[in-house]
């Protein structure tokens, strides 16, 4: 095969991996979309303040240090040498699951009834809610987060692609990072356990039923709040795994909450309520603005990854508003 | 006891349309302007321009821009950043490109090219709604941002990147640049907020702003009694971004003079003008006002308290800030979804009985 092919499956594979990771994003969003009809800005940084919260636990900061240290004049800034990675994971996701606990009890409970646009901006307000609390208690300067999995480029993958270049071209091989794999991997992993999850227990079958119909969910007695919470811990849990695998890809900052702009030409993509759309919609998006980089790019002035997402969501919005999967839209006055 | 309308008869129906049928109110309306344009001039300085009035001022006509546009015709944007960048680059090149052009028309005519540009990004409401919409206006912010800082023709090919606004006048008296005298740039910004604040006033009490008003409340329903959706949304996104076009036009060429887009237009800017709006109140011309003083003079007045009386560190306040608008903003959305405009008619209803209780 030609270099010309091989770089662009390269482009493809490399498009694949990170349209998973916009998909691990974007199903947190489809997640507490199905259940509460909430589109919910503040996912993304929920995976930058889930991040945060694990990496600070890892390395035994103490929470709100920087705050402590101007009110009192102390000199605090660690309690130890830090904990076990599998503890840490165990303790951030107690304090997602409180996070969840506190968003039902403080803001969605008054928010019932309202309509939709309006509870999108209480995201948006609980996004920077969350960005100033989680740089207030963790600091704002850039982590670096080591959960143990491998990354780096594969060598394997570089020696078995080298033979397949034609005789006599100078190629060697494709660039394939392990973390992206493994990313790839989990990602699987958790779509199956989410579909299992809410096909065969008692609560996720609640989950379900709220999805179709509040008022019938009511009357045959399943708890609204107690889903609520049940939703935004697992999108809590989903921010979680988006925060590592982000995290350790590109260390934690402050740009990990715009991977969740990323998301919603995703989820446009995809439909709002499809768990496989957001995959496909996320593989789509990814693999999209890599080939456009990758052909069109230099002719522009490159980074067009930067906006390529958002026009391609716009254009397939003008010929089906519903997205690939979702439920058509039908209007009622 | 001086709110009321009780004895003050209209004899002509000029005088029961007028913009403000309570003299109370159309007093007070007029003391302001004249405050602000009589007063204000001969005790202005350089920090009280360029951090409290030249900002809120410019903010207020882009809040009003997207409160046409969302709180009025109920379309989502958050591509008020993009919009503010096309108003600062035409800015920019109508004025190198014609530099005898008086700077009104320039800044004028910056506000009519980014009408045209939002009409074009405008055009995918007319099939789509909701957040959906708001994600197509994403797009705009993404794609002119990167196309400003791509396109070597919009900076006149400088080395930078940047763009320089050059010395300007009008009748004689320097506006742009450094040279510029506080109480100059405050007038002719004053000057646009005023005239067209009274121009949204009218336009939304109009047949126009009913049209709006009624595509927001129910689209299909005012579709069916024969509103026209085309021309209500279009004109809306028009509108709105001339006004946005035209803060976007002042901020660059009479606050910040110099610009780099990813910086100064990004994202956060369409947040921070969406939150002054829901702040202020949607839908509400006042609201508009209140919430850009409202975001301006919250960082002022913390960074003031806590950086200069406390000695707390920047980056900490700033953190606190940020939790605190968004707390703000959760806040409103429960207790008071119309904002702070909301808080103030009620005001105005209790003073019209005062003092007696019915």
């Amino acid at each position: 095969m030609s270099p010309l092919i091989l770089n662009t499956i390269e482009v493809i594979l490399n498009g694949l991996m990170t349209g998973v990771m916009y998909s691990l994003v974007a199903l947190g969003f489809v997640l507490i979309f199905k259940a509460s009809g909430i589109f919910n800005y503040a996912q993304g940084v929920m995976a930058l303040f889930a991040a945060l919260t694990l990496v600070g636990f890892q390395t035994g900061q103490i929470p709100f240090a920087h705050l402590i240290n101007v009110v009192f004049g102390t000199d605090y800034h660690h309690w130890g040498e830090g904990m076990n990675t599998v503890l840490a994971i165990i303790l951030t996701m107690l304090v997602m699951i409180l996070l969840a606990w506190l968003v039902e009890k403080v803001v969605l409970r008054y928010l019932v009834n309202q309509e939709p646009i309006v509870l999108f901006m209480a995201t948006i307000g609980l996004a920077f809610f969350l960005e100033g609390l989680g740089d207030l208690m963790w600091g704002a300067n850039i982590k670096v987060l080591n959960v143990g999995l491998p990354s780096g480029g594969s060598f394997w993958w570089e020696d078995v692609t080298k033979t397949w270049a034609s005789e006599g071209s100078d190629y060697y091989g494709m660039y394939i990072d392990v973390l992206d794999v493994w990313a790839a991997a989990i990602a699987v992993v958790l779509v199956i356990v989410l579909t299992v999850f809410s096909q065969y227990t008692k609560t996720g079958r609640a989950l379900r039923a709220v999805a179709d119909d509040h008022q019938a969910a009511l009357t045959v007695g399943i708890s609204l709040r107690a889903i609520w919470v049940v939703v935004w811990s697992i999108a809590g849990f989903v921010a979680l795994v988006a925060g590592i695998m982000w995290g350790a890809k590109s260390g934690i900052q402050f740009s990990l909450s715009l991977i969740a702009l990323k998301a919603l030409p995703v989820l446009i993509l995809g439909g709002f309520t499809s768990i496989p759309g957001a995959i496909v919609g996320g593989l789509i998006i990814g693999v999209g603005e890599k080939l456009f980089e990758f052909s069109v790019g230099p002719l522009i002035g490159g980074a067009t990854e930067n906006w390529f997402a958002y026009v391609l969501a716009l254009l397939f919005l003008m010929f089906r508003p519903q997205g690939l999967f979702g439920e058509r839209i039908i209007e009622r006055v | 006891m001086f709110y009321r309308e009780a004895g003050d008869f209209k004899t002509s129906y000029a005088a029961d349309q007028q913009t403000f049928p309570i003299a109370f109110d159309r007093w007070s309306v007029r003391v302001v302007i004249v405050f602000a344009c009589l007063v204000v001039p001969f005790l202005i300085n350089d920090y009280w321009e360029k951090s409290i009035l030249l900002p809120f001022l410019i903010w207020s006509l882009a809040a009003l821009g997207l409160n046409i546009l969302t709180g009025y015709c109920g379309q989502l944007s958050l591509g008020t950043g993009g919009f503010m960048a096309v108003g600062a680059y035409a800015c920019y090149k109508l004025t190198t490109m014609f530099p005898d052009l008086n700077i009104l028309f320039v800044i004028l005519l910056a506000g009519v090219v980014t009408a045209l540009v939002g009409i074009l990004f405008g055009l995918p409401s007319l099939r789509i709604k909701g957040f959906y919409l708001a994600v197509a206006t994403l797009a705009s912010q993404f794609f002119l941002v990167w196309l400003f800082n791509k396109v070597p023709w919009f900076y006149n090919y400088s080395a930078s990147g940047q763009i320089n606004m050059p010395e300007r006048d009008v009748f004689g008296i320097v506006v742009s640049g450094p040279n510029a005298e506080p109480w100059a740039t405050y007038l002719l910004a004053l000057l646009f907020v005023v005239v067209f604040a009274i121009v949204a006033r009218n336009l939304t009490r109009g047949r126009l702003g009913r049209s709006w008003m009624a595509i927001r409340d129910m689209d299909i329903a005012a579709e069916i009694i024969g509103v026209p959706p085309l021309k209500a949304k279009l004109s809306a996104f028009a509108i709105s971004s001339f006004y946005i076009g035209l803060a976007g036009a002042m901020f660059f060429g009479i606050y910040l003079g110099a610009i780099e887009p990813t910086e100064a237009f990004g994202i956060d800017k369409s947040f921070l003008v969406l939150f002054m709006i829901i702040i202020g109140g949607l839908g509400s011309i006042a609201g508009s006002f209140i919430g850009a003083a409202f975001m301006v003079l919250l960082p002022v007045l913390f960074k003031n308290i806590m950086v200069g009386s406390f000695g707390w560190p920047t980056d900490t306040v700033q953190h606190f800030i940020f939790m605190l608008v968004g707390g703000l903003i959760m806040f409103f959305l429960i207790v008071e979804p119309h904002g702070l405009a909301q808080l103030w008619r009620i005001v105005k209803e209790k003073m019209r009985l005062w003092p007696f209780p019915h």
